[in-house]
């Protein structure tokens, strides 16, 4: 079945060695293709349908482009006349476009003609080729060196080991590292001490979470559903296989395969379908008026996007609406593409569901033995021995003298009438009873019955309220547990005479709303007659007149039963019945089987088909005394199994449908235009095309998502390693090689340094997609090594850092901000994966959340404590503090966050109770910490130094820090109140006996540093 | 965003700091930053920053917008489109030829047999321009004359999130920049105390709608964070993480940050990073937050006759009526753009009774605020636009015998906006629906020229106000739109 791809090449002409390339040579890829990308292509370009006097610009194969170039000869070069123009209506680009080369840009193009005007194949689309690096020289640096000499620039320094330690630790496990192993790393005086250094972070499980927060970006994680009530839905499991993933290093193209089809691998493990997940992490909807082709495309939509933006660095999204304008990819491809994803089971509009049972190895093995209970049980009631055979007969003819019993001494009253207050429709069934058909207007309803009836001296009614398969929990009632309230029953013989009743019992009384409320005279809600926990049975209520009445002419009985309790607690389906019994009345001793056992009982044994035996038998078993004991074993057994499996983690996950959904290529995007041709699922033209197994005419051999992974994880894909090594460089220099890291087409941008982006792309496949053997190469070179403080030339001559000639700082992503001050604080739960959960979060802040409302419950315990990238990821509602240092909500796949710096990120470091429990309790252990001979303060103020920054505070900073320490230690043993309120923020708990005052000003250096740029700031 | 020329500021403000920062406390460095214009620098993302270079592009009308959206969409019918023939035709089938060939919301799904439903309240001609605007809206109806309405609106989105999301940032999917976030990036930021986009929600009282104010109908977008409105809440924290932890008193947080500061300056001598002057700045931008806002929402020193003007809820945070005093406090405070969003107004089922509430909550306070703003003289340059994500539909939503029940369902082929003040024709009734008003029959305008004739007025060609995302310059107006020139006064 595998089938096997090559990669068409396009438009290759002529490809210049890197080597060849002087300083004065004008470079396609490098030079050309970015302004004509910027300024011409979206005229003349990959687009058909907008393009201009039937040029295109973006290929050399056309002889019209030639021609206007005029290769060799910039002076007879008709486009760059028409590019340097002075006439409005003759200059490239027309004015209309508001767009103008520089001086620059005209003089590269005078240039690139003069040399010939050499075109290029785009860079991204061409196989990367490792570039000649001599041996022994560590590839990164050589390709770095080379480029920063021929600009005249030098590598900085290699960093210290305390900022070395620091940025490793953020980069790598996102917390910071202990004082402790800063001085031991800082003392190992051996050659590999680096190395060594990184192998332990390496090693850490934190590393799995640190590398997952970009990926769960870039697929765009999230615990809810995106559109409209944005509920939640259960995807924490793939978080957590990511995590794994990324700890036990499994292969990135293993890892790609198992997201995009685990669950189509041959005996796919527990573990690969979780992975396929990824195909389930889309925006949803499950608003009742949206349009299902409507989301049917933007699902499409969602899902080319999210595969061109986390492997090809395609924006494909362009492709949904028109052809590419800058990239050859055509809106077929996207519709192509799309189809491959048609074959997942899930509802188009409604929420996707509970999703598969995802335990864990131990979860698994207590379920097998819950189950395994449950049989050997199920079994032993299965068991048919003599005697319960002979039990089965004596109680069926108990039965059925009871019927006959209380056929003979009640009479069913046909409603004439039979009326809803609310006007709800109301049905009379043949068997005599009402059929209330909807729920009544706010919840309530009162019922008016009316029959006549020939009967002499009535002496009671019987009202059985009857289990039907149309209610909610198969009623009797209408509220959602299939309950019911009768507040009140009046009872009236002909037009006015009031019937009084005397008694009422029933077969079941609901603690707290007894028969006899029916007649107390109270109807309001909570007061009346209710059977909860008995949904789907028949009760009976009996009323016993306190006169007879009926003189055997006809009367009219009228009954209004009246039903205020909210909620639909109104009665569903319900039978009235007349008697002339001598009173007291009974009520029958043992509730008779539903109407269909009744009929089978009635049959006779002999003319009993085998099907209705096996009913009765299975009945008599669900009633007898006789198996009481075992019924109860088994219920509990049933119920162990059922509650444990209601506990374990479930995961939405791709499941593969027989009939993959029928995908249309939409004109202009449109999902009204159904005019369109079926698209098979197929790989991009401009990127693949498949040699062999094509599908047939009859679409037997159709592709899979399972050949869309395979092609996506190829050696042969030039696109998917130069991807994932281009995000993940910016990981760890703060911005990509290539910049755009979701765009490595035409509009992205030329790499700085192509040759090492190559390099690393070949070097990781020829790894075996080892990603942490491509961490390691990245942070081992000398260019990760350097400082990161830049002298007044570089700042000059390099303000962004492209060119290396240092490392980079930056603020530490939102996550991480958290993990850092809860793990200086000691709060920091390090517990590995699991549910997501929910740190303090302003009251109210979830109020605009409906459909339905929603109330944000913080945890409690241990998981306030956890890591930001457990966070509950609200959607439409992100967590403000994520949301104010940058985290995505994730409603797009996003490859770069912003590093925005703005006042929100003040105040939440200041005043959102997580980091003001934090310093609370930071403050805590400063005060412990021994302060050994010296001044106590000093050294306290020093410990607390070390802990956040690692490094020992500067006399000016002491001096600092001990003046707040002096000044709020004053005020707050002035104001000893103020200092408890303040520290009763958090759920922590206080030490006993703390001195308050003290702790409160310590508090407040604690939030000084935690809110110094430099605690959030990795160098 | 010239990042050379931001460079070349990080690098004199760094020098700045290297001769001069020793003993220079906040409040000084504040204040040097804000005299030499340096705090003005965008780089720092503070709260006040210039726009784009070039920006406006032209002599603007406008200076400020104040948008009130009516969220859930009136009904245009109701309230300003008023069509004899509608109720000559109360009772009877729409006619085929109104809807032929037009897609509404799967609630009504085909419309054949829907029978038309007269305008409920009587409507009349107002003031010396004559708009027409009926019973239900007496105060708007007083202040018509000061109005431009345009009736010919239409867009092309049916459910309510993607029609919102349509007229606030030109795309239907969540994901683009709104107005306010484009008019802060292009225009930046005026108030170094209070940000440029500000935001405020309400929910009429009783209302069975469930509408939801997703943040991104205030989003940025793909434009940085910085821009994203501000939301102003109805409660004691009207900025989330305003308020200081308890027991902190406004000297020791004055101090504690002037010390965050000093401790952050040792860093900024060391390195001359430009991101540490920057985080500097922000703070002092928080704080003047802090002490801003309280003040803001403090109403003691609004006369009694200005309260009165707003109704008897303008006291009550979280109304609509409070908002609308809110937005004139924050605009005189130079906030860029308040966009206002009531719910309420998704009258299914409830045209001849919820629908009244909704008008009494929302009336009387939004010609006030126009009234106020004119009193003031901050009217001619503030542009003030009144309307919702589409209109209702002419023909009835329930049964014709049940008059409580009443409703008109979602309708986006036309629909009424008003607007007021900064630069558009006062007095003037623009564009024509048809005789039922079921479709534009005259001048239509469609959303995203809407939106070309808003960034007109404040000077902005909406071609011209671009940023390139995903390989696209993408802008407000998508690639369509024409500014509507018979508005501009």
């Amino acid at each position: 079945m595998k089938k096997t791809f090559t990669w068409l090449l396009a438009g290759t002409v002529c490809l210049v060695s890197a080597a060849a390339r002087g300083q004065d040579e004008v470079v396609f890829n490098r030079d050309i293709r970015p302004i004509l990308s910027e300024n011409c292509f979206a005229c003349h370009g990959p687009d058909e349908n907008q393009r201009q006097a039937d040029l295109r610009l973006d290929i050399a194969e056309n002889p019209l482009v030639t021609d206007l170039i005029a290769s060799g000869n910039p002076d007879e070069s008709e486009l760059l006349a028409r590019v340097l123009s002075d006439d409005p209506d003759l200059v490239m680009p027309p004015p209309e476009a508001n767009k103008t080369l520089t001086a620059e840009q005209k003089e590269l193009l005078r240039r690139w003609i003069e040399q010939g005007a050499r075109y290029q194949g785009h860079w991204a689309y061409e196989q990367p080729v490792r570039p000649e690096v001599p041996a022994r020289e560590n590839a990164i640096d050589f390709l770095v060196g080379r480029r920063l000499a021929e600009r005249g620039l030098t590598p900085s320094p290699e960093a210290d080991r305390r900022t070395l330690a620091r940025r490793l630790s953020f980069d790598l496990i996102g917390l910071p590292p202990s004082p402790e192993d800063v001085d031991a790393f800082i003392a190992d005086e051996s050659p590999d001490a680096y190395e060594a250094f990184v192998e332990r972070l390496l090693a850490s499980p934190h590393y799995g979470e640190r590398m997952a927060i970009g990926w769960l970006d870039v697929v765009r994680y999230a615990d809810t559903i995106g559109y409209h009530s944005d509920t939640p839905r259960n995807v924490w499991p793939y978080r957590d296989y990511v995590i794994r993933a990324f700890n036990e290093n499994k292969p990135f193209d293993q890892f790609t395969i198992e997201q995009l089809a685990g669950d189509l691998l041959e005996g796919s493990t527990q573990e690969q379908k979780v992975a396929s997940c990824f195909n389930r992490l889309l925006l949803t909807t499950e608003e009742g008026g949206a349009q299902a082709k409507d989301y049917e495309a933007r699902m499409l939509t969602d899902r080319v996007r999210a595969v061109g933006t986390v492997w090809l660095g395609q924006t494909l999204g362009c492709c949904q609406c028109h052809d590419h304008k800058f990239d050859p990819a055509t809106a077929r491809d996207f519709y192509s593409l799309g189809a491959f994803f048609s074959d997942i089971s899930e509802p188009i509009i409604g929420h996707p569901g509970p999703g598969m049972l995802a335990p864990s190895e131990e979860q698994a093995a207590e379920l097998e033995r819950l189950q395994a209970n449950a049989r050997t049980l199920q079994v032993q009631y299965d068991r048919a021995p003599p005697e319960l055979a002979e039990a089965q007969a004596a109680w069926e003819a108990q039965v059925l003298a009871e019927a006959f019993a209380l056929k003979e001494q009640w009479t069913a009253l046909h409603p004439e009438t039979a009326e809803s207050a609310k006007g709800v429709t109301v049905q009379v069934l043949e068997d005599d009873s009402t059929f209330v058909t909807a729920s009544p207007a706010e919840g309530t309803d009162t019922y008016r019955i009316s029959a006549t009836t020939e009967l002499k001296g009535i002496t009671g009614l019987r009202i059985d309220a009857l289990p039907d398969d149309r209610l909610p929990s198969k009623g009797p009632g209408r509220a959602g547990n299939g309950n019911f309230v009768v507040s009140e029953i009046r009872v009236t013989s002909g037009e006015e005479d009031a019937v009084a009743i005397a008694r009422a019992a029933a077969t079941f009384e609901q603690n707290g709303f007894p028969a006899a409320a029916v007649f107390d005279g109270e109807s309001g809600a909570g007061n009346g007659w209710a059977v909860a926990g008995t949904a789907g049975r028949a009760n009976t209520l009996l009323l016993e007149f306190a006169e007879a009445v009926g003189d055997g002419e006809e009367t009219v009985l009228n009954l209004s039963i009246e039903q205020n309790h909210p909620g639909n607690h109104v009665l569903g389906r319900f039978r009235i019945s007349a008697t002339t019994q001598q009173t007291p009345l009974k009520l029958p001793q043992q509730t008779l089987p539903p109407a269909e056992i009744l009929a089978i009982i009635e049959t006779d044994a002999a003319e009993r088909d085998e099907s209705q035996q096996a009913r009765l038998t299975s009945h008599f078993k669900s009633v007898t005394p006789l198996l009481a004991e075992l019924r109860a074993s088994l219920a509990a057994a049933n119920k162990a199994v059922a509650d444990f499996e209601a506990s374990l983690p479930r995961c939405l996950v791709s499941v593969s449908m027989e009939t993959p959904r029928t995908v249309r290529f939409l004109p202009r995007g449109n999902w009204m235009d159904e005019s369109g041709d079926v698209m098979q699922p197929a790989l991009p033209e401009y990127l693949a095309r498949v040699t062999d197994s094509l599908p047939d005419e009859n679409g037997e051999s159709r592709l899979t998502r399972l050949d869309l992974a395979r092609w996506i994880a190829d050696e042969s894909n030039p696109l998917t390693a130069r991807v994932f090594v281009n995000r993940l460089w910016k990981q760890f220099f703060g911005v990509g090689l290539s910049k755009n890291t979701d765009d490595l087409g035409s509009q992205g941008e030329w790499p700085v340094y192509p040759e090492l982006l190559d390099w690393l792309a070949v070097e990781f496949m020829e790894s075996g997609w080892d990603v942490k053997h491509l961490v390691r190469t990245i942070v081992g070179s000398q260019t990760y090594r350097q400082v990161s403080t830049a002298s007044p030339e570089l700042l000059t001559e390099d303000p962004d850092n492209r060119l290396l000639a240092r490392q980079s700082r930056f603020r530490i992503d939102a996550e991480l901000v958290r993990d850092n001050a809860l793990a200086i604080s000691g709060l920091l739960v390090k517990r590995i994966g699991g549910p997501s959960v929910k740190p303090y979060q302003p009251a109210g802040y979830w109020e605009n959340l409906n459909f339905p409302q929603r109330t944000y419950q913080a945890d409690e315990g241990e998981n306030q404590y956890r890591r930001g990238l457990y966070t509950w990821w609200q959607r439409t509602f992100l967590h403000p503090s994520m949301l104010a240092f940058g985290a995505p909500s994730r409603e797009e796949c996003t490859a770069d966050r912003t590093n925005a710096n703005i006042p929100q990120q003040a105040l939440v470091l200041l005043n959102d109770p997580t980091y003001v429990e934090a310093s609370r309790v930071f403050a805590q252990r400063i005060m412990e910490a021994d302060p050994g001979n010296g001044d106590p303060i000093d050294a306290r103020i020093d410990w607390a130094w070390r802990e956040a920054l690692q490094r020992p505070p500067r006399d000016e900073e002491r001096a600092i820090a001990r003046s707040v320490y002096e000044k709020h230690r004053a005020e707050f043993a002035a104001e000893p109140e103020a200092a408890e309120q303040f520290l009763q923020v958090g759920l922590a708990p206080l030490p006993d006996g703390a001195d308050q005052p003290e702790l409160a000003a310590w508090t407040s250096v604690a939030r000084i540093v935690l809110n110094l740029h430099e605690t959030i700031t990795r160098l | 965003m010239n990042p050379l020329l931001d460079h070349a500021q990080h690098l004199a403000r760094r020098e700045l700091f290297g001769r001069a920062a020793t003993g220079i406390g906040t409040a000084a460095l504040a204040s040097l930053l804000a005299r030499d214009g340096l705090a003005d620098d965008s780089s720092t993302g503070g709260l006040k920053v210039p726009g784009l270079p070039g920006l406006p592009h032209f002599a603007p009308q406008a200076k400020r917008v104040i948008y009130l959206f009516q969220n859930g969409a009136p009904t245009h019918v109701d309230l300003f489109d008023y069509k004899p023939r509608l109720a000559e035709m109360h009772g009877q089938p729409v006619p085929d030829e109104y809807f032929a060939g037009k897609r509404f919301s799967t609630m009504t799904g085909d419309p054949t047999g829907k029978l038309m439903l007269a305008p409920v309240e009587p409507f009349a001609q107002r003031g010396e321009s004559g708009a027409w605007v009926s019973a239900f809206l007496p105060y708007t109806a007083a202040i018509a004359d000061d109005l431009c309405f345009v009736k010919s609106m239409h867009t092309d989105a049916v459910n309510h999130a993607p029609a919102i999301s349509f007229l606030l940032s030109g795309g239907q999917l969540p994901g683009r920049p709104t107005l306010g976030a484009w008019l802060s990036y292009g225009l930046g930021c005026e108030t170094d105390s209070l940000p440029s986009f500000a935001v405020m929600t309400s929910v009429s009282k009783g209302t069975t709608c469930g509408q939801i104010f997703y943040d991104f109908y205030w989003g940025s977008g793909f434009l940085p964070s910085k821009y994203q409105g501000v939301k102003f809440r109805g409660s004691a924290e009207p900025v989330l993480y305003l308020s200081d932890p308890p027991g902190m008193s406004r000297e020791m947080r004055r101090g504690l940050l002037d010390d965050v500061a000093r401790l952050n300056e040792i860093k900024l001598q060391d390195y001359g990073d430009p991101e540490i002057a920057t985080r500097i700045a922000q703070y002092e931008m928080a704080y003047r937050m802090q002490t801003s806002v309280p003040e803001l929402a403090d109403f003691s020193d609004e006369t009694q006759a200005t309260l009165d003007m707003y109704g008897p809820d303008v006291t009550e945070p979280g109304t609509y009526a409070y908002n609308c005093l809110m937005t004139r406090r924050l605009i005189e405070r130079g906030v860029r753009m308040v966009q206002l969003m009531h719910a309420g107004w998704d009258q299914h089922g409830s045209i001849t009774t919820e629908l009244y509430t909704q008008c009494k909550d929302t009336d009387q306070a939004s010609a006030a605020l126009v009234q106020d703003l004119k009193q003031r003289g901050l009217l001619d340059d503030t542009l003030v636009i009144w309307g919702g994500e589409f209109g209702r539909t002419p023909f009835l939503q329930g049964d014709i015998n049940d008059r409580p029940k009443w409703g008109r369902d979602h309708h986006p082929y036309a629909f009424t906006v008003w607007m007021a003040g900064g630069g558009v024709k006062p007095g003037l009734t623009y564009g024509e629906s048809d005789d039922l008003a079921m479709n534009v029959a005259k001048d239509p305008v469609h959303v995203h020229d809407l939106q070309a004739t808003i960034l007109h007025l404040l000077g902005i060609d909406h071609e011209r106000l671009t940023f390139k995302f995903q390989g696209r310059y993408f802008r407000l107006t998508d690639v369509h739109g024409e500014v509507v020139d018979e508005l501009l006064a």
